[in-house]
């Protein structure tokens, strides 16, 4: 609970001065000179560190002080609060250059546990940590110190280990395997005695029972981190501690070809012929260090997975074996990588693992390493691993979209994986529908995620169904939550519905027979033929959620992946796919979800791409002729997407000419001409009512130049277009115009007009001007294709203009 | 049949479209198993509305491995410990915001102003939690790669686990959880005191156990109670 109370502590910490700071300080100073480490003291440390570690920046102590608190840390008498203390305040204000930790005289392995983050904190050098590294290993080589004391070696090793992996020596690192391999195989399997135990007062202490199993049985095999006593002994706690570090440990020193020869070499060092089902303990004795750790890991990776049989009674413990069966099959991994001699035991381990937990959800997150192995391994054993992959993309995303945590696993396991899943893993593009509904559950949590994994979805033949998928993905996310809402009762044992009444809530509708299909289709789990037009009712029906938080979160994180869909598709699309895209483009700005902001934002992004796919393949503006003038020639259009029609209207006018398809006929151009002349009339005719809708002067002009380009190209068209561009003058002088368009559109409209009824008076060069050939209009002068004209037309103006003298008055003012 | 699986030598390995594992292994050792900070701080109390909202506040870290500066320590200690603080601010209100995105899309009201019941015998039982990807960069420096982040929301405080992107998730999530319920004990966090920021030296004693140099630990349940039998002892209960 954060009050305002402790707000103020934290500000009074902050913003502490400096000479209050030094007076704090010299009192602290004066009660560990006298070697006073009472509460007042303690309290006065807590409160020190709180000030060195509330702020951004540095607090530098003086050098005596820091010498002092150096000297009450090494102290024997301190206790263990004010030792973390004093370590803690040197952590947070180190560096300091003349600050000497002289660790190397430290026995007391607790104390260099807590020396060592000051060191780090100090910046310490490679040669420095490689030290530290070599004094722990020195420690864990002889007889370990007594009693906890040994706890605090490995931790330390393993982080020397991360930041100097080259600190150890082959020797050392032969050793430590040995040592290791005790620790993990060798740990005692009766209980610890508790320590404070005092068995002068009871004398007659219990005996230690054995070490348990998780579920309360008495432990069968030897000790690993599933076995369950009251107390722990020492050995037990650092075979808990080895198993921690294994993995990396393996990972660093595991593989090396210097002497772990390669698995056929190591029948001979066996000296017998090693049978791929088992290697047997009995003559690993005879290994090579590094290998017996292999082999013994192995073992106890297996042990661990045959423990996770057994029901934990204690949710923790539950929790932990799975984190366990994901370790062991990582390890296993590891292994595999570096002997594949182990991958036969391995596969055949984890297909019985596999079988024995797919049918149960709460295992879901420990697939993913299983289909990791099978993937890094199956190819090697040549054993089929389809089911596997089949069973973690069709079962779990649709099963446990809704998890978090799994989620970010999954999408990490396929972004991890993305190179291997093109050239082999189909059920991963088979399964887009289903990969999506993470996204449309998750969706502020995984769009970054989906931006590395949507390209590699998306091919030649995937493209138009994944398009109407991110379209619906905020449907989905609705459908998603009504599905998850829906009671799951089993069907025999619902109440039928009257097929004949409508369904009146979304529930309803997800059993309505009637409805069902559509929700069917929405909650696909694969790639599948479909109509995404037919979803409509479905949108319809799903309206109430539209408005809750998840789906609109969902919704905001379409505009961002349809423009990356975009960019990926231009890269393959040919002229079919492209012309298809567009078709699905001018359909789906219909048939969108209703959700708040959501088409404004979706609009933006089609309008912007439109003309890229135009660009690339022209021609699909004759192929879509009859859907290109239905769109243009509807009024409502305008008003509800403007930016579409825009660029619409532009392509036409760019597109539509035999220059870019041989197959576009004069015939053509008039009926393009026909419908985009009766879109101008519409909108900028007077009506005698008062009110003028307001048009933008920009959809006035993209009109006026496409019918201008269409004429230039069909020249019995010029008189007509000349006219009535003539008539715009009246148009924007109009009483009503002028109250509602501001000077400067009516200017812009005008001016427009104008330049585009000088320009068509010398058709030629109309022609030339507005369908430029290639060669001309490659070297373009201007950077904005979509609304205004290329260099040479403004030339062209002026020179009409002068040509004409004042006169004309072509441009007020 | 058993015997007839042929394995094929590594050289047919090293044709499988993979990253070159061999080489990766030093990058995926460093960050098997290590957690790179822990971080407690407030939740923003998104639910109130008029007056403002205190910022997201820090109100513990601890950064296990100092980012080494490139070419042994040659940038300005201060600049450094600046930029650190800010880094761990920078996920800090991340964990915020993505907590609060994930309780509005569940329908939860994010917290109350009111303290939760102090009887609440199970606070994480329904805590939000999650997990998201630190890109190289950002916060911390492209040199070192990608992070993951796990957080657990309770009430008002959010716990945060910095780790490499290899980390077991599982583990990390169990460790979590110890130690956000150990501190919620020791230090009173759902009670009204300011004891998380007066009494970090306990946060540094459960820590130094739970997490002993970032190490996540496979601790059943038996060794999490040996361990906060001894972190009593240490505090002096």
């Amino acid at each position: 609970m954060y009050t305002a109370g402790t707000e103020s502590f934290l500000r009074q910490a902050r913003e502490i001065q400096d000479d209050e700071l030094k007076k704090f300080i010299s009192r602290i100073h004066s009660f560990l000179q006298n070697q006073d480490l009472g509460s007042e003291t303690i309290d006065c440390l807590q409160r020190l560190l709180l000030i060195v570690s509330a702020t951004k920046y540095r607090r530098k102590l003086d050098s005596k002080f820091v010498e002092l608190l150096q000297t009450v840390l090494y102290l024997p008498k301190s206790s263990e609060q004010v030792q973390t203390l004093c370590a803690a305040i040197l952590r947070e204000t180190s560096p300091y250059s003349d600050l000497s930790l002289s660790w190397d005289k430290i026995q007391d392995t607790r104390l260099l546990s807590l020396v060592f983050p000051i060191m780090l904190a100090q910046g310490s050098k490679m040669e420095d940590i490689e030290a530290v590294g070599q004094h722990v290993v020195k420690i864990l080589e002889g007889r370990l110190p007594e009693g906890p004391n040994a706890r605090h070696l490995l931790p330390l090793l393993s982080k020397v280990i991360s930041l100097a992996p080259a600190s150890l020596n082959e020797d050392q690192i032969n050793l430590l395997s040995k040592r290791m391999v005790d620790w993990l195989r060798y740990a005692s399997v009766q209980q610890g005695v508790p320590q404070t135990s005092g068995g002068f007062f009871n004398p007659r202490a219990r005996q230690p029972g054995p070490i348990a199993e998780v579920d309360g049985t008495v432990a069968t095999d030897f000790f690993t981190v599933l076995s369950v006593g009251q107390y722990y002994t020492e050995d037990q706690w650092l075979n808990m501690q080895t198993f921690s570090i294994l993995r990396k440990w393996l990972l660093c020193y595991g593989s090396d070809g210097a002497n772990s020869p390669n698995s056929d070499d190591k029948s001979e060092v066996d000296g017998s012929i090693v049978s791929m089902v088992s290697v047997t303990s009995s003559s690993s004795r005879l290994l090579p260090p590094k290998e017996r750790l292999r082999e013994k890991a192995f073992e106890y990776c297996q042990r661990l997975i045959e423990q996770c049989n057994r029901r934990a009674l204690k949710k923790a413990d539950a929790e932990l074996q799975k984190a366990c069966l994901v370790e062991a099959i990582t390890i296993m991994d590891i292994i595999c990588r570096q002997d594949s001699s182990y991958v036969y035991r391995s596969l055949s381990c984890l297909k019985n693992l596999h079988s024995r937990i797919s049918g149960d959800l709460s295992y879901a997150r420990v697939l993913l390493p299983i289909a990791q192995f099978f993937l890094n391994h199956s190819e090697t054993a040549a054993v089929d691993s389809e089911a596997v992959y089949k069973h973690l993309f069709t079962k779990v995303p649709a099963q446990l979209f809704h998890s978090p945590m799994l989620a970010y696993e999954f999408i990490q396991f396929c972004r991890h994986n993305l190179p291997l899943f093109a050239e082999s893993v189909s059920i991963f593009h088979q399964n887009t529908p289903n990969i999506f509904k993470f996204l449309a559950w998750n969706s502020p949590a995984l769009v970054a995620e989906y931006m590395d994994i949507l390209p590699a979805l998306l091919g030649p033949d995937t493209a138009l169904e994944i398009f109407h998928l991110l379209l619906d993905l905020p449907c989905l996310a609705a459908a998603l939550d009504v599905q998850l809402r829906s009671p799951q009762t089993p069907l025999s044992e619902r109440t039928p519905l009257d097929p004949s009444s409508k369904p009146t809530t979304c529930q309803e509708a997800l059993r309505h027979p009637e409805y069902r299909g559509l929700f069917q289709y929405l909650l696909r789990a694969e790639l599948g033929p479909g109509e995404p037009g037919r979803l409509a009712p479905a949108r319809q029906l799903l309206g109430s959620v539209a408005t809750s938080p998840r789906v609109v979160q969902c919704a905001e994180s379409v505009p961002v992946l349809l423009q990356l869909f975009f960019g990926v598709v231009a890269k393959f699309a040919d002229g079919s796919l492209a012309s298809k895209l567009v078709l699905a483009m001018l359909e789906r700005s219909d048939q969108l979800y209703e959700v708040p902001g959501f088409k404004t934002e979706v609009y933006r992004v089609m309008s912007s791409q439109l003309p890229v796919l135009c660009k690339l393949h022209p021609s699909l503006v004759v192929e879509l002729s009859k859907p290109l003038l239905e769109f243009s020639g509807t009024v409502t259009n305008i008003q509800n997407k403007e930016d579409i029609f825009t660029h619409v209207v532009w392509a036409i006018g760019e597109y539509a000419s035999v220059l870019h398809d041989k197959r576009c006929t004069a015939e053509q151009i008039n009926k393009f001409f026909e419908v985009l002349e009766a879109m101008l009339f519409e909108i900028t005719q007077l009506r005698p009512s008062a009110t003028v809708p307001k048009y933008s002067p920009r959809i006035i002009a993209v009109l006026m130049t496409a019918l201008a380009k269409l004429a230039s190209r069909s020249q019995d068209l010029i008189p007509r277009v000349s006219l009535f561009l003539s008539k715009l003058r009246t148009f924007v002088q109009s009483p009503a115009v002028v109250a509602t368009y501001n000077a400067d559109d009516a200017e812009a409209i005008l001016t427009r007009a104008t330049e585009l009824m000088n320009l068509l008076k010398m058709p030629s060069v109309a022609q030339f001007v507005l369908t430029p050939s290639a060669e001309v209009s490659s070297p373009r002068f201007h950077r904005d294709t979509h609304t205004s004209l290329p260099l040479a037309m403004k030339t062209t103006s002026r020179l009409l203009e002068g040509g004409e003298g004042r006169g004309a008055g072509s441009v007020p003012g | 049949m058993p015997g007839a699986v042929v394995l094929r030598p590594r050289a047919a390995l090293a044709g499988l479209p993979r990253k070159d594992e061999y080489s990766s292994n030093g990058e995926e050792a460093s960050s098997a198993a290590m957690v790179h900070a822990f971080i407690v701080h407030t939740l923003r109390s998104w639910g109130r509305s008029g007056d403002e909202a205190p910022p997201c506040r820090v109100l513990y870290s601890r950064v296990f491995s100092p980012e080494r500066p490139e070419g042994g320590g040659g940038r300005d200690p201060e600049k450094e410990r600046l930029a650190q603080k800010e880094r761990i601010l920078a996920v800090a209100r991340q964990v915020d915001s993505v907590c609060k995105l994930h309780l509005q899309a569940a329908g939860r009201p994010t917290w109350e102003p009111l303290a939760p019941a102090p009887e609440d015998p199970s606070p994480l039982q329904d805590a939000p939690s999650g997990a998201f990807r630190l890109p190289p960069g950002d916060p911390f420096p492209a040199a070192e790669g990608e992070r993951a982040v796990l957080w657990l929301g309770v009430h008002s405080v959010a716990f945060a686990l910095v780790c490499g992107p290899q980390e077991n998730p599982l583990l990390a999530e169990c460790a979590l959880r110890s130690v956000a319920r150990s501190l919620l004990d020791h230090l009173h966090l759902l009670g009204s005191g300011s004891e998380v920021l007066l009494k970090a030296d306990r946060t540094e004693a459960v820590l130094a156990r739970f997490l002993p140099h970032g190490q996540l630990l496979f601790l059943n349940d038996q060794f999490v109670a040996g361990i906060e039998r001894e972190v009593a002892a240490a505090l002096g209960k």
